[in-house]
């Protein structure tokens, strides 16, 4: 090889090296920040892991809504119609958050089958439902109501 | 009647463009000039249809004719007007409609500016445009008409959603399209110079100024959609790694690439195929984008989408345009050929170090976008890739980006000494990365590594700008007359390279110390955070054009002293029953406060949320300055004086006016400083 030569390998051979590092970082990061979604009866039926942060959605089921007198600590819990699991959340909810309505929530499952949630997510339209929920519910039997219209 | 009117002027602009497209091309096949000439009449006669088609859905809006079912879905009779008027593109019907509008807008500024070039890239720069436009307006009346109308006519319309009942959105959606849009016109030029076989350093500086600009259009809209949701959404939040904003961040991110890599093919020769690459990239990237934000896509991979047909549509059409540009890129790039010889350590070597970056973070977002989309449309499972998976790929990815900003303007072409720049510069480095110690120790109290290296570097930016700007000025001649001379496209590099210096100091000093609290607070209770004091002192109801909201008022004050008061709202919109949290915030150099009210809780209690966000305000000067900086490069004289007898001659005889000489097959020789990259 001439001298050219070397020096034009070692500039690729850097570029290579620079870019592998690059991917191999970020597809560490990516593996590590996968959030996989479960419906209820996914968790019900111990599909879930119980130490990954993982999306839970469903229906805010009607009437279990209760926040505590003193904090913003608030349950309720998440519904597909077949079975419908705990969750307790810290802070301030969406405007959007409704009983009756789809939602969907990050968080980790703790050993007692409370759900704790760091993030509460209701759509920007109140006509919207997440598809996952959609799919979720389907899954479970429930069909859409007419008025619901989905964009 | 309105409704009519509005869809034959749509049709024949549908017409139009096809002319547009296709005559002009068998035109400069066949070397007929009657036939290219139809290129510019055709895009004349297409933008005053659709424009027509535009001022009657308007008209529509303003005089609540809800007989259209867009206006009955988008609107009310209690909007305020200047929502009607922007209610136009608050849908997916209207917002095409706008697309195609920019789109001939584009093409007719294309028509009317290409004097310079010869007749048949002018001919096939407009008609590739045209063909575009097809593509969008067929998808438009076939899919998405806006002018379809309801029978019986409603009594009055659903509402425009609440969230896009604001000034943010009124300029922030036609800025976007602006910049999607706009890099049609390096594609349309990139396509037009892979037909007729022209690569030359000629296509390059033509496409220069398009490219520029739209790059800057696309950066205004992202940073008005991040201001907006900043303001608006009520988070505190300016960035959620959403995948509808990394649809804008994608090809903002591959038209950087491209306005940097532009810059080697037209100072040097070098890179050209690549730069088509990335002119073909950056704008279908700019088409999925459009329609990931467009209730396109991002929903129709799901079972959810309206009508499917709009989704098998999309794909089809993102499929052709991005299947015959590779196509045609396969066949006829491997045939042009760069010549240009440089040293790793050159301003071709920067810039190239440059490219690789943000290819890298063009992937990593495309990767953390499309991946979930893939899989669910493959139905093995639903994830999301959280906001941790693009921080953690973007921050050392930016690290040496940084460093580089500073760095490549100090390079020189062909080959750079590193010993001789690391002598002259050490020094500001240095200084650069102790202001990066002691900056945020003094406004912030502490530092940590990687915010040393944030602050340091972008200092780095700065100083280092400001000694090339110095040592030009020394250069030649008194300092005043030199600064006049100095050109646009220099003025327009520093201006954005420093306004990301300070959109890099603002993010790393507010990410690392912004702080969030969620209180319950009942009248007369007060709570602190950041230092200041935030008092509930009343809470009552107001009412608006159309909707309702309770009001809070806070009283903010710092050790004792008051320093504001805010007026939170939750909003409920009468027509949609939605409720939407109003946030009140009060701006300062260094620092915003801000609150959002939730919601009333018992015992007279209501829930606050509280955010303290330090240099949150350089964010928006940063990227100020970055849009600037491409409006100014774009004006540069260069672009202007461009004549065609320049046009047609052969890059190598070419003589750079900026004071450089551009020839890309010259056998090595000093190298040369141009004063403007």
């Amino acid at each position: 090889m001439t001298p050219r030569q070397k020096r034009r390998m070692a500039g690729v051979a850097l570029v290579v090296l620079a870019v592998s590092t690059a991917s191999a970082l970020a597809l560490s990061a990516f593996r590590e920040n996968l959030m996989y979604f479960y419906g209820p009866s996914q968790i019900a039926q111990g599909e879930a892991p119980g130490e990954r942060i993982i999306r839970l959605g469903g229906l805010v089921e009607e009437g279990s809504i209760q926040h505590n007198d003193t904090d913003l600590t608030v349950q309720f819990s998440i519904t597909d119609t077949a079975h419908s699991i705990p969750v307790e959340y810290v802070g301030l909810l969406p405007d959007l958050f409704r009983e009756g309505q789809g939602v969907v929530t990050h968080g980790r499952l703790g050993s007692d089958g409370i759900f704790r949630a760091e993030r509460v997510l209701a759509r920007h339209d109140e006509n919207y439902m997440a598809p996952e929920v959609a799919a979720a519910l389907k899954a479970a039997g429930y069909e859409e109501h007419p008025g619901e219209k989905a964009y | 009647m309105i409704a009519e009117i509005g869809q034959l002027a749509l049709i024949l602009a549908l017409l139009m463009a096809a002319v547009q497209g296709i005559i002009p091309l068998i035109g400069a096949h066949r070397g007929t000039p009657a036939w290219m000439a139809t290129a510019h009449t055709a895009v004349g006669g297409q933008f005053l249809f659709l424009a027509i088609a535009y001022i009657a859905l308007t008209y529509a809006f303003i005089t609540h004719d809800f007989s259209v079912a867009y206006v009955a879905n988008h609107s009310n009779s209690e909007l305020p007007l200047m929502y009607r008027i922007s209610g136009v593109w608050g849908g997916h019907e209207g917002s095409l409609l706008l697309w195609a509008l920019m789109l001939c807008g584009w093409s007719l500024a294309v028509s009317w500016l290409s004097k310079g070039l010869p007749t048949d890239m002018a001919a096939r720069t407009v008609a590739v445009m045209g063909l575009v436009s097809v593509g969008i307006l067929s998808f438009t009346l076939f899919t998405s008409n806006p002018f379809e109308t309801l029978f019986p006519v409603p009594a009055d319309g659903r509402d425009l959603n609440p969230l896009l009942q604001d000034p943010g959105l009124v300029i922030h959606p036609p800025m976007l399209y602006m910049g999607y849009v706009g890099l049609a016109v390096p594609f349309a030029i990139a396509i037009a110079a892979l037909i007729g076989g022209r690569l030359d350093a000629a296509w390059a500086r033509w496409t220069r100024p398009w490219a520029t600009v739209a790059w800057a259009f696309l950066g205004a809209g992202i940073a008005l959609g991040s201001w907006w949701a900043y303001y608006t959404l009520g988070w505190g939040g300016w960035w959620f790694w959403d995948p509808v904003e990394n649809a804008s961040l994608m090809p903002w991110l591959a038209a950087t690439a491209l306005i940097h890599s532009l810059i080697v093919t037209e100072k040097r020769g070098a890179f050209r195929t690549w730069t088509v690459l990335l002119a073909i990239m950056a704008f279908c990237l700019s088409l999925l984008g459009t329609f990931l934000v467009r209730s396109g896509v991002l929903v129709s991979v799901h079972a959810f989408a309206t009508d499917p047909a709009r989704g098998v549509y999309i794909l089809a059409l993102l499929l052709v345009v991005t299947g015959v540009s590779f196509a045609l890129y396969a066949w006829r790039a491997p045939n042009v050929h760069s010549h240009a010889e440089f040293k790793p350590v050159s301003r071709e070597g920067g810039l190239l170090a440059n490219n690789v970056i943000w290819m890298v973070a063009l992937a990593a977002v495309l990767l953390g976008t499309l991946y979930p989309l893939l899989l669910d449309a493959l139905n093995m499972g639903k994830i999301s890739v959280g906001p941790p998976y693009f921080n953690a790929v973007f921050a050392p990815l930016m690290l040496p980006m940084i460093f580089l900003v500073g760095l490549g303007p100090l390079l020189r072409w062909k080959s750079a000494s590193a010993r001789e720049i690391s002598l002259r510069f050490w020094h500001t480095l240095l200084a650069a990365l102790a202001v990066g110690v002691v900056f945020p120790l003094a406004m912030m109290g502490s530092t940590s590594l990687m915010i040393t290296l944030g602050v340091g570097l972008a200092v780095w930016i700065i100083l280092a700008s400001g000694r090339d700007l110095y040592s030009r000025l020394r250069q030649r001649g008194t300092p005043l007359t030199t600064l006049r001379k100095l050109p646009a496209s220099y003025w327009g590099m520093t201006t954005s390279h420093v306004g990301f210096a300070i959109l890099v100091i603002g993010i790393t000093l507010l990410m690392a110390f912004e702080q969030e609290r969620d209180v319950r607070m009942g009248l007369g209770q007060s709570h602190e955070l950041g230092g200041y004091t935030y008092e509930l002192r009343d809470v009552y109801n107001v009412a608006g054009p159309n909707w309702d909201a309770l009001e809070a008022h806070v009283h903010v004050t710092r050790n004792g002293e008051p320093v504001t008061d805010l007026y939170p709202q939750r909003r409920v919109y009468r027509v949609q029953t939605q409720p939407m949290a109003q946030a009140s915030y009060q701006s300062r150099f260094t620092r915003d406060i801000f609150v959002a009210l939730g919601e009333p809780m018992s015992g007279n209690t209501w829930s606050l949320r509280l955010y303290h966000n330090p240099f949150q305000m350089w964010l928006w000067i940063g990227a100020t300055l970055i849009v600037l900086g491409g409006f100014v490069a774009a004006t540069d004289r260069r672009y202007r004086v461009f004549s065609r007898r320049r046009a047609t001659e052969p890059a190598s005889q070419r003589i750079d006016n900026a004071g450089g000489i551009a020839d890309q097959d010259a056998a090595p020789r000093p190298a040369q400083r141009s004063p403007s990259a």
